[in-house]
């Protein structure tokens, strides 16, 4: 019953040397000039260590949420778009509802202007 | 084609989504709010229409691969929500309106919430059923938090969300071991499970615990009067009886459905929860002085006293049940709309009993009706909710449990002191200042004296309903 | 017509006369002033059922089998079905006659009494709604739709009571009637679910079909559990208080209510149940040792009562008791008997009373007219005296009802109390010795009853008008004493009648059998209703019964005598005095009432209520409701102590949940 498992094996091998390989090249080869901002863990800007009660912009969670509900949307829609051609229109029609409703959330996020980063007219949208 | 066969067998749940999505669009280009009230409501209505000619046909069956069913228990649980979420949207807007927050949102989550009570309410099939739930959870955690510039709301929301997520946990832990014990979420399977291990009953416990939560029975009611008090009073009104209707129906299809063999193990538990929830809440309500608080507190009683007919778990207990939401639903959504009017009609925020002396006297048919509300809620003849307690215990009686029917019986008979207190207040003190109420709007008081008429009607001809089971 | 085809129809007119009284005067101002068509219509609604009601009557056997009708089935519960259907049986007539006719009498006599009341309309939809809710009580056919009668009549009265709502002392006295009431009925739903579950049905023929179903301590529960609700109702001890303060209501409704119609309501539910009573001598001997505390305590309580409706009230829960020692020594007839006698000279005396104040307000009123502002209370019987002058019609009947009280030949009382006292002795002989030491208290009642009637009929009439020589400004003011109207004194004198040849419906075979035939049968009622209530055999020897009659006439006569040499002619104060320097301590503790209601306030409702508060307010406050206090109690502290305190408040409740899950999970488990 291991040969069942041999391929993943092979895969989970191959991942683990390569990110080594990479890491180690880039380590050999890249220039080193090192300054604070490059050495934060996150190069986004964004440090993690600080005072718990900092206050950020609400449009970080929401574009956070909507970035979970349309990654999440994939993961129905990639096993339908697989066996598309065996399902009947019921899934067909069925989808189109889901990705309508997805679409209609998208609208009324856009209307409200929760994507607005300009916090005037984003809070007129809200208000 | 199955997918729309089985849509045609659904249709409430259809036509509220459809509604929500028309009010959510109604929100974003700013639609005229006489529109959307008048939209949401004709949504509410068909759904009600639709679900009462389902329950009136009587046809019963599974739908979508056997997750949720239609007819039946389900059909009866559809049309109260649907009854509930009607009565909750006319008597919103004048509501709403005064204490500056009518938004189109709201109805959107109304409607959304319906939705999931719906599919909650006709679940045959853990998943569905969980999906039911968390759509109804999270719009009424959003509701609860409607009025976010006072404190208390947003600690209702808060509390309510942390809460339930706690108790979300605990469920999708119970179906996760249910479905390691049994290998399905079906219900049917799990019901003709013969190999019932400790996975198996540890799933089951777990379950409950999600149910009881919900319906906020003794110990796992600590949210209830927080939310209730801090949410927008004919919000408070919905989340008392439709959420609290589709929850128990939902779990008389558990237990009845997928649990019926085990009932000698789970009935002995849910007595003694139906026990502590009945003392405990009518106790801690008879100290209260906030009306509003001592309703949640009443709802917590009311909700032993369903919980009394599912002990009995036989069919007449259930029946006795769905009755009993139904006569709830009518005079708890009742009691809460002339409730919203007290506190909102000239501006002065009303609360506490001292606050109401002497206002029966004003506007004398809502006086009447909140007093036919609280009659029916202590349980006195000829009302509805004396029928709905009548038949939990006598169901309960059926089956030996007398100790539960004597605690039933004492604790109403206590209850009724907390009651009659209201009216006492609203009847026989003068206010510190003289009051004079304004009229109120012509619907909304229509609709609160229909509500009276049916919490009559119910209560002398039960039968109307209890035969469509 | 069919005879059953009447039933619905004497239901539905009352409730008739409710709704378009009621809705008509809610809705339409203009309506409100009509006050004679509403009065007569209100008093038609139960006229008409009154004369139905004779119709039924005169249609009946005793030996008929009882006409039913079935409206609908009302609940459905599982195997068992409860229907709104109506069941009248020789018991349930007799009832209904008094229910209607004197209601039909008290309703006529309010158009006259409430003339002036802005409440008008609302007094006789809540009237008919009361008749409407007494005559489910006597008529159901089930335990369940006397239920919802005897629930009924209680928010009637509720209402009634509390009905000149600006005034708190009624507002708290209606609440207190209430509440008192609520704890009789729940043992009556207990014991109504005692007898489902035994029997399997609630209605009154399934129930006497199957009493061999019921265990003997079945039996035992059921009848003790009926019994506390009927203490509730009719106002026995320990749950009596309530009735004394009821009558801040107005005058014709205690005359309906709490002394005619609802207060016995007990006495019906236990003569219907007689036969469960009958299994059970335990119980029986409960119901008399209770009914004949009462009589005693309560006609103690009179003697020194000295507001004339407050005599009456106290009178009324004394006969009551009178009536729980009839059923408690098996003379179920007997206190139906005594019911109905009652209910004739206590409508009579309570009216009659009314009309006393009415007049006692009429000369406040014009004594303000007339710019003397005198404040006095209107129904003290100090102010009183001198009356029979000034209202002969009222002087009479009130006379002839008080005879009647008190037990002298051959008013209607002397024969209902006759037959209560043969058939304690009766039990005494028969059952149980201890029956001997209540026939006793009972005889020392009737006496007692004899002479505080007397002292107050006295003490009101007799003499001359106190008032004037209380209060110097009002000298006078006798002038403006006048005789009620006819409404109002047309109802007294047919009272009054009733209370005078009303015995003799119950007239004792013993006395026909001793001058006349041997085999005679003279008691009608008996006849009437032994076919369904289990009555013991008065088996005593003639000689015995004739000992026992003389004895209370006089008894009574004696205590008559008495009354006649201390209150005539204005001694009624230096009487009093007299009575509590003779009496001492026992005088102080009866005026005050045994200080039951002190007891209740101190020793039950407040320590409840104390302990509620303290215990679950703790509860509450702390776990719940204190998060407000919480936080703000420990705003003091610092920022970090208030973010341990928030979440460890929200923890809290998780906590609870946690707790539940391993209640749950455990009690699966294991």
């Amino acid at each position: 019953m291991f040969e069942l498992y041999f391929p993943i094996a092979v895969l989970a091998v191959v991942a683990v040397v390569l990110a080594l390989v990479l890491m180690v090249l880039s380590g050999i080869l890249g220039p080193k000039r090192p300054d604070k901002v490059k050495l934060m863990p996150y190069e986004s800007g964004m440090d993690p260590y600080g005072q718990a009660r900092d206050r950020y912009s609400v449009s970080f969670y929401l574009v956070a949420v909507e970035f979970i509900v349309f990654d999440l949307e994939v993961v129905f829609l990639y096993p339908w778009a697989v066996r598309f051609l065996d399902l009947d229109a019921g899934a067909f029609w069925a989808m189109m509802v889901f990705i309508t409703v997805l679409l209609l959330g998208l609208v009324y996020t856009l209307k409200k202007g929760t994507l607005d980063w300009d916090s005037s007219t984003a809070a007129h949208n809200r208000a | 084609m199955d997918l729309l066969h089985d849509l045609s067998y659904f249709w409430p749940a259809a036509i509220t989504s459809i509604g929500g999505l028309a009010a959510m669009m109604a929100a974003a280009f700013k639609t005229d709010m006489r529109w959307v009230n008048a939209v949401a409501v004709f949504t509410a209505l068909s759904a009600t229409v639709v679900a009462a000619s389902d329950l009136v046909a009587g046809h019963s069956g599974l739908l979508f691969s056997g997750m949720v069913a239609h007819g039946g228990t389900a059909a009866f649980g559809t049309f109260v929500v649907s009854l509930g979420t009607l009565f909750t949207l006319v008597l919103s807007r004048s509501y709403l309106e005064k204490i500056g927050h009518h938004y189109a949102e709201v109805y959107a989550l109304i409607l959304f919430a319906t939705t999931g009570m719906i599919v909650l309410a006709s679940a045959t099939d853990l998943v569905a059923l969980f999906v039911g739930l968390e759509t109804m959870s999270v719009c009424l955690y959003v509701l609860a938090g409607l009025v976010r510039e006072r404190k208390t709301g947003i600690e209702a929301a808060l509390k309510y969300f942390l809460l339930g997520a706690f108790s979300t946990g605990f469920l999708l832990y119970g179906i996760a071991l249910l479905y390691g014990a049994t290998m399905s979420t079906s219900l049917d399977v799990i019901a003709a499970t013969t190999d019932k291990g400790g996975l198996y009953w540890a799933g089951v416990g777990l379950l409950l615990v999600g149910f009881l939560f919900k319906v906020s029975a003794v110990p796992f009611h600590m949210w209830t009067p927080d939310v209730y008090q801090g949410a927008p009073t004919t919000i408070t009104g919905y989340m008392a009886t439709a959420a609290k209707t589709s929850a128990f129906v939902a779990f008389i299809l558990v237990l009845g459905r997928g649990l019926q063999g085990s009932v000698e193990q789970w009935a002995p538990v849910l007595e003694i929860v139906a026990l502590l929830t009945m003392i405990v809440g009518n106790l801690i309500a008879l100290v209260q002085h906030d009306v509003k608080r001592m309703l949640a507190y009443s709802s917590i009683a009311h909700a032993g006293y369903a919980l009394v007919g599912l002990t009995a778990g036989t069919l007449s207990g259930y029946d006795g049940v769905l009755f009993y939401l139904f006569a709830y639903t009518l005079m708890n959504i009742g009691a809460f709309a002339v409730l919203a009017y007290y506190e909102t009609a000239d501006g002065q925020e009303r609360s506490t009993l001292e606050q109401f002396a002497g206002l029966g006297w004003q506007q004398p048919a809502l006086g009447v009706a909140l007093s036919i509300f609280l009659f029916s809620l202590a349980g006195m003849p000829p009302f509805a909710g004396f029928a709905g307690k009548y038949q939990v215990f006598a169901a309960a009686i059926e089956q030996g449990y007398i100790t539960l029917a004597l605690v039933g019986v004492l604790t109403s008979a206590a209850a009724a002191f907390y009651y009659i207190r209201v009216m006492v207040y609203l009847y026989f003190k003068s206010p510190e200042q003289p009051v004079s109420l304004p009229a109120v709007d012509r619907l909304y008081g229509w609709t609160i004296l229909l509500l009276a008429g049916l919490t009559i009607l119910f209560g002398v001809m039960p039968s109307l309903i209890v035969n469509l089971f | 017509m069919n005879a059953s085809q009447l039933l619905p129809l004497i239901v539905a007119l009352p409730l008739a006369g409710f709704l378009v009284n009621g809705l008509a005067g809610m809705y339409l101002p203009g309506y409100r002033e009509r006050k004679n068509w509403i009065g007569w219509f209100a008093t038609a609604m139960v006229f008409v059922p009154f004369l139905a009601s004779v119709t039924l009557f005169m249609g009946l056997e005793a030996d008929s089998r009882p006409v039913t009708y079935h409206l609908m089935t009302w609940l459905q519960a599982g195997s068992f079905t409860s229907d709104i259907a109506w069941r009248v049986d020789q018991l349930s007539v007799v009832m209904m006659l008094f229910i209607t006719g004197i209601g039909s009498l008290i309703h006529l006599y309010s158009m006259g009494y409430m003339k002036e009341d802005e409440g008008y309309w609302k007094f006789f939809a809540y009237l008919n709604l009361f008749i409407f809710a007494m005559l489910n009580l006597v008529m159901g056919d089930n335990l369940l739709l006397l239920f919802l009668g005897w629930e009924g009549v209680g928010v009637c009265s509720y209402l009634l009571i509390g009905f000149w709502y600006k005034d708190m002392e009624k507002a708290s006295a209606a609440k207190k009637a209430f509440v008192y009431n609520r704890v009789g009925d729940f043992a009556f739903l207990v014991a109504m679910f005692l007898v489902f579950r035994h029997v399997g049905s609630l209605q009154f023929d399934a129930i006497f079909a199957n009493l061999d179903g019921i265990p003997a301590d079945a039996a035992f529960w059921i009848g003790l559990l009926m019994f506390i609700g009927a203490t509730g109702k009719s106002a026995q001890i320990p749950l009596f208080v309530w009735l004394p303060d009821a009558m801040a209501g107005p005058t014709p409704v205690s005359a309906l209510i709490h002394a005619a119609t609802m207060v016995t309501s007990g006495i019906y539910l236990i003569s219907r149940m007689s036969a469960i009573y009958v299994m059970t001598p335990e119980v029986m001997l409960i119901v008399a040792v209770i009914g004949g505390i009462t009589a005693f305590v309560a006609a103690t309580i009179a003697l020194t009562q000295t507001d004339i409706k407050r005599v009456l009230a106290y009178s009324t829960v004394s006969q009551l008791g009178f009536m729980f020692l009839a059923l408690g020594s098996g003379g179920f007839i007997a206190a139906m008997f005594h019911v109905i006698t009652h209910a004739f000279f206590k409508a009579c005396l309570f009216l009659g009373s009314g009309s006393v104040i009415h007049a006692m307000h009429h000369v406040e009123h014009e004594l303000d007219h007339h710019g003397k502002h005198v404040h006095f209370d209107p129904q003290d019987m100090r102010n009183m005296g001198g009356l029979k002058a000034y209202m002969p019609s009222t002087y009479k009947t009130f006379l002839i009802a008080t005879i009647a009280i008190a037990g002298i030949p051959p008013l209607a009382g002397f024969f209902s109390k006759d037959e209560i006292l043969a058939m304690l002795y009766n039990a005494g002989a028969f059952y149980q010795p201890v029956y001997f030491v209540l026939f006793g208290l009972a005889l020392v009642t009737a006496f007692l009853t004899a002479f505080y009637m007397f002292r107050l009929t006295f003490g009101t009439f007799h003499g001359t008008f106190q008032l004037s020589k209380r209060y110097p400004e009002a000298a006078g003011a006798e002038k403006y004493l006048h005789e009620s109207p006819w409404h109002m004194t047309l109802p007294l004198w047919v009272l009054a009648v009733l209370s005078l040849v009303g015995g003799f419906m119950g007239f004792p075979d013993f006395i026909v059998q001793t001058f006349g035939n041997p085999d005679a049968h003279s008691n009608w009622l008996h006849g009437w209703l032994i076919g369904g209530i289990a009555e013991y055999d008065l088996a005593l020897a003639k000689p015995v019964k004739w000992t026992i009659l003389l004895a209370s006439t006089a008894l009574a006569s004696f205590a008559v005598w008495l009354a006649y040499q201390r209150y005539t002619g204005d001694r009624a104060a230096e009487s009093d005095a007299a009575l509590q320097r003779g009496l001492g301590g026992a005088y102080r503790l009866w005026s005050d009432k045994y200080r039951l209601d002190e007891i209740y306030e101190g020793y039950v409702a407040n320590p409840i209520l104390k302990l509620s508060d303290k215990v679950l307010a703790v509860f509450d406050l702390k776990g719940i409701d204190g998060l407000v206090n919480l936080v703000a109690g420990l705003t003091n502290f610092t920022g970090s102590i208030l973010r341990y305190a928030q979440t460890g408040l929200v923890s809290g409740y998780a906590m609870y949940l946690v707790v539940g899950v391993l209640l749950v999970v455990g009690l699966l488990l294991f």
